[in-house]
Order: C-alpha cells, then structure tokens, then sequence
C-alpha cells in the first residue's frame, strides 16, 4: 500500500517573517486601570443603564433651569387644579385626561372646561401647578443635595482620613474618638437639631448633610491609608523628600481613587433619601419650594382619590435610587473584581 | 477584656455627656419662644411662666440643673402638654415604639436570612437574580413610600389589616412590614455574599463528601459561620428603625417615640426634643457596645484585634 505524497516546491517555502513573530504576541492591548474598570462596568447592564438613565436626569434636571423659573413654579392656577395626565395623542386611560372616579373613566378635562389645546404631561397639583415641572425641579433638588453630600464626602471625609492614617499615633487616636462621638449619635437628630437652628430648607439640610455624612468615607480611608503608608512606593517618596501633602495627593489620592468612588456612591442614595425623608414629614424643604419629598407628602393626603400625584414623584424617587444603588454596586465589581460573584 | 470593656463605657459616657452638652446649647440658640401666644401675654404673665420653667436662671445654672436632673432620670417639663413631665411622656409611648423596632428587626433579618441563603443555594439561577433584584428594590424605595402604599392597598382597599391607629397585633402588621424593608434587603445583600464564600469552602466539601443532606450543610454548617457578621449590622439597622419610626408611626398614627419626637419638633417643645434626642443616642451607643461584645464573644478571633485597637 504505497501511497505517493505529492509535495509541492511552493510547500516549502518560508512563511513572512511578520506573521512567525505575530504567533507569539498576545492581542490585547494593554489596558490602564480606568480603562479596565470601565471595561468591566460595560459589561454590567443594570449599572450602565443606571448610569445613563442618571446622565439623563441630570442633563433634564439642570437644563430645565433655563425652562423652568420659580415664579412660575410657585404661581398657582385654580382653574387647573388636580387635573391627571394628559398626553395628546396617547389613547390609554390615565395619559389621556381621564381620571377615575368611582370606578369610571371620566374627561376631567372637559368637565373642567380646559381649553382644548391646554395639556398637562403628568397632571397638576391641588393648585394647578404641572407636576412634571415640579417632578423635573424636585430632582433637581435631590441631585444638588447629592452633589453636596458627594462635595462634603470628598473634601472632609478624604482629607480628615488621610491625615489621621498619616499622622497616626496620638493624633489618630483624637481623630478617631471624634469620628466616634460623631457617629454615634444618629445622623437624623443631627439633621434635626441643625434644622431647628437654621431656619428650615435647603441651607440647614446641606449643614446637617456636612456634618454627619463624611464619617463612614473617613473611616475606610484611613484604614486604606494605614496600609498603603508602609509601601514601598512611599517610603521612597518619603526618603527622596517628599512634603506629605505631595505624598498624599500624588501617590495616596490615586491609590485610594477606586475606594473614594465606590463609597461616594454610596452615600449619595443616603443623601437623596434623607432629604426626601425630611420634607415628606415636613421638617425639611417647605411649601412654596418644592422637592420629591414635598411632592410626595402633597401626594399622598390625596393619595386615594388622585394616585397619580403620588405615584409619579414616587416612581422618579424610586428610580434615581435604584440607578445610584445599581451604579454603585456596578462601580464596586468594577473597580474591585475581587469583590464580586 | 476587662480593660477593653471599662475604656468602652467611658466612651460612651463621654460620647452622652457630649451630645446632652451640644443638645442643650443648641436648643438654647434656637429661634421662637415656646409661649405659642407670646405677643398677648402680659410681661407679667411671661415672667411667671420663665420661672415656672425655670427658663429666668442664668444658662449655666440652667444647664447643671439640667445635667443633674437627667442623673436621675429627670428630663424636665413639657411645654406642649401642660404639666407633664417628658420622662412620663417618652416612658408611656416607649412601648409601642420598642415593640414596634422589635418586630421589624426580627421581621427583616429572618426573612432577609432566608431569602439570602436561598438566593445563595441557587446561584446564578433565576431565583438568585429575583432575589439580587427584589432586595435592590428594597433598599431603594424609602419606607415612607412603601408604608403609604401599603395602607392604600392592603388596608384600605383589600381590608386585610386596621387601616391605622394602634390595638392589637393585627395593628402592627403593616407597620412593621414597612419599617422591616430596609434591613430585609441589607440583609438578603449580606447573608447571600457570606454564604456564597462559605459555600465554596473546604468543609463545605467535606460535608458534603459525609453524604451531609443539603439541609444539613446549609444550616449547620454554611448559615452559622455567615451569620456571624451579621452582628455588626444591627447598630446601623437600629440607626434605621429609629428614623424610620418618625414617618411610619406618623402614617399608622402609632402613639410612639417617633411619632412624639416629629410633634415636639414642629412645637418647639425644646425638653421633649432633648429627651428623645438622649433617648435616641443613649440606645444607640448602648446597642454599638452590646454588639461589639456579644461580636467578641460568639467569635474570639475578633477580640484581639479590639484589644489592640
């Protein structure tokens, strides 16, 4: 059984010498860390999509600044008064001006006379007031609170952390029976005796929020600082001659970047929920001003007869918390991929 | 330990003192009088009432009666309920209140427990993802939200519980159901992380290489060592109870701390606010302590590293 093998000279021949070398190279580029995390959070769609829908919400909430004035947010309209959802063009009972009252669907719009080219996209308040407006401004409110908290987060919280892992000994020992007292009190009474001394609103929930919101960031920064100080990175900083502030904002801050996002997201929800926490029991912002928290306290002495004015804030509230909450724990496997499962 | 324990307590002295020391002063600070008709009264009518209150004696004076009083269990006299002293005010509504924060602590870790460990037994499965989503959702939506609707829903449409008002147990169902949300879902959160590490671990193997049934490995052997965490847990879910009892106990209408502590803020009745603020401080530094020692107690690999701190 002798079988003759046809070969070819052309079988011979060397292959390209580029290609011989390809064979041993790995594909991939070489990610930095910002990229990878950001690879890693991609590829989690409830964090990305949380991550646009909250985009999303702060281009509407801050962009309707140029829309939306105050004066027309408070002016109130009587003969608009609790009128439901009205998009034009949609037929579904309950977006078509149809509220129901005592188990039928009835035009509120035409039983109140609305001229016919008159719509409200989400209803109006007791007073006439679009809700939407008032959704899209209470949002506002609850993100400028966010950026706050966030603020506050990143300036007390990093910087006390650092300093007392830094400095340790004594001066970390005073700092952290400060941290301590601090939270050990709970943070609502905080809130609540700051509210009593400033005058209820914005400025005294943003005080109450600078005080008691920072101590958990310092906390984990410190511990982080404790163990990146025995480095060798820094003690070759250190031994060059380094001033610590350069230490710290050149090697430490970046190292401890990815702990500084996952735990701002974190204290953001805390946030947004606290604000709405105190206006809904009336603590907080007040009539004329308005937040989600307002909205839903207004929505809610109603709630049985006009559902929607409750459901809509609450469904907005609902949202930009479950987008911070996915987004953060997006952000934790992202940045920390051992941390997840 | 015995060291460790004494260090412990004069913190928390201190950390009291502290807070009675700021929470008077600020109250000092704060604007309104408590006389609700002040512009009627005579000065002669207002001077009466500032020494009936003592409110005529120079602050310092004010602030050691005030300390001293509190030694002894004295929080001082109610502006807005005429007579009555604040210490009988928060001791007859404490009742609802504990019961209530009890209720719902037993309520959320339980569940959140079971709900946890199950979603951890069938990981990566459609039960898994249900319960990743169903503990999000209740860790975003605030519980004042979820009390209104289920008092709409369940109380006043479907009839199942007493709309509001306080009786019997039927009364504190929906309460603590919506107060309980929040440690619910942290919970499910952390019992499902611990127990997936548990899960993969050498014993576990073991266990199940004895011919264990899954029950078995489960409880006793994968439960247990990821419960013990869960102990740190219960300072910040009693933070949340106490805030969370403000709004539901004003929603049900529950005759409770919470409920008070909201009325005496919109009143400016400064010694009911003080009293509930210690009230609220004094549990919460107590529950921190507590758990760091029953912490060192149900896990000694813990105490070292809390000595050495």
């Amino acid at each position: 059984m002798e079988e003759k093998i046809k070969l070819s000279p052309d079988s011979f021949e060397a292959l390209p010498k580029a290609e011989e070398l390809d064979n041993e190279k790995i594909a991939a580029p070489s990610l930095t860390f910002v990229q990878d995390a950001w690879r890693r959070l991609k590829m989690n769609k409830g964090a990305f999509i949380s991550l646009w829908i909250i985009v999303l919400m702060i281009v509407v909430a801050f962009g309707s600044s140029f829309f939306i004035d105050h004066a027309s947010l408070v002016k109130s309209a009587p003969n608009y008064a609790n009128l439901p959802a009205k998009i034009p063009g949609v037929p579904i009972n309950g977006f078509n001006g149809k509220l129901k009252v005592s188990g039928e669907w009835v035009d509120e719009y035409k039983q109140n006379n609305i001229p016919s080219g008159k719509y409200f996209v989400l209803g109006t308040d007791y007073l006439g007031r679009s809700l939407a407006e008032r959704i899209i401004y209470g949002t506002k409110v609850s993100l400028i609170v966010a950026l706050v908290a966030t603020f506050f987060d990143l300036t007390i919280g990093v910087a006390y952390g650092i300093i007392s892992g830094w400095k340790g000994g004594r001066v970390d020992n005073v700092m952290q029976r400060i941290i301590e007292i601090i939270s050990s009190v709970p943070s609502l009474v905080i809130v609540v005796l700051m509210l009593l001394v400033l005058k209820p609103g914005m400025t005294s929930i943003i005080a109450a929020i600078a005080i008691s919101s920072w101590t958990t960031m310092a906390r984990m920064i410190r511990a982080e600082t404790l163990q990146l100080k025995s480095q060798e990175y820094v003690l070759a900083a250190r031994s060059l001659g380094e001033s610590a502030p350069k230490i710290a904002w050149k090697h430490l801050v970046p190292n401890l970047s990815s702990i500084i996002i996952i735990q701002t997201m974190y204290t953001i929800p805390t946030a947004i929920f606290f604000e709405a926490f105190l206006s809904f029991i009336g603590i907080g912002i007040s009539a004329p001003e308005t937040s989600l928290g307002v909205l839903l306290n207004d929505g809610q002495k109603n709630f049985q007869f006009l559902p929607y004015q409750m459901w809509y804030p609450a469904i907005v509230l609902c949202v930009l918390m479950i987008a911070f909450n996915l987004l953060g724990d997006g952000l934790r496997d992202a940045f920390d991929p051992k941390t997840r499962r | 330990m015995r060291k460790y324990l004494l260090k412990r307590v004069f913190y928390m002295l201190l950390t009291l003192f502290l807070v009675a020391t700021i929470t008077f002063f600020l109250m000092k600070l704060m604007p309104g009088t408590p006389y609700s008709n002040q512009e009627k009264m005579t000065p002669q009518q207002i001077k009466i009432m500032n020494e009936q209150y003592g409110l005529n004696k120079p602050v310092w004076l004010q602030y050691l009666i005030y300390l001293g009083g509190m030694l002894h269990g004295d929080l001082g006299t109610s502006f807005q309920y005429s007579n009555q002293p604040v210490s009988y005010l928060i001791s007859s509504r404490i009742g609802a209140s504990a019961q209530l924060g009890l209720q719902a602590m037993i309520f959320g870790v339980l569940v959140g427990i079971i709900i946890g460990s199950f979603a951890a037994i069938n990981r990566n499965t459609w039960i898994d993802t249900l319960c990743t989503v169903l503990s999000i959702i209740g860790k975003s939506v605030p519980n004042f939200v979820l009390a209104v609707l289920l008092q709409f829903y369940i109380a006043l449409k479907l009839g199942w519980f007493p709309i509001a008002d306080w009786g019997g147990f039927s009364y504190t169902v929906l309460p603590t159901i919506a107060l309980g949300v929040g440690p619910l879902a942290e919970t499910a959160r952390f019992i499902r992380t611990g127990m997936v590490d548990v899960l993969s671990s050498d014993y576990i193997e073991l266990a199940r290489a004895k011919g264990l049934t899954k029950f078995g490995i489960v409880y006793h052997h994968a439960l247990r060592n990821s419960l013990i965490p869960l102990v740190t847990l219960i300072g910040p879910y009693t933070v949340a109870l106490m805030t969370g009892s403000m709004v539901i106990e004003n929603i049900f209408s529950i005759p409770g701390i919470g409920e008070q502590f909201v009325k005496s803020i919109t009143t400016n009745d400064y010694p009911t606010i003080m009293g509930v603020t210690m009230l609220f401080s004094a549990g919460l530094v107590v529950v921190i302590l507590l758990t760091d020692i029953v912490y060192g107690i149900i896990d000694p690999r813990i105490r070292l590293s809390g000595n050495g701190d």
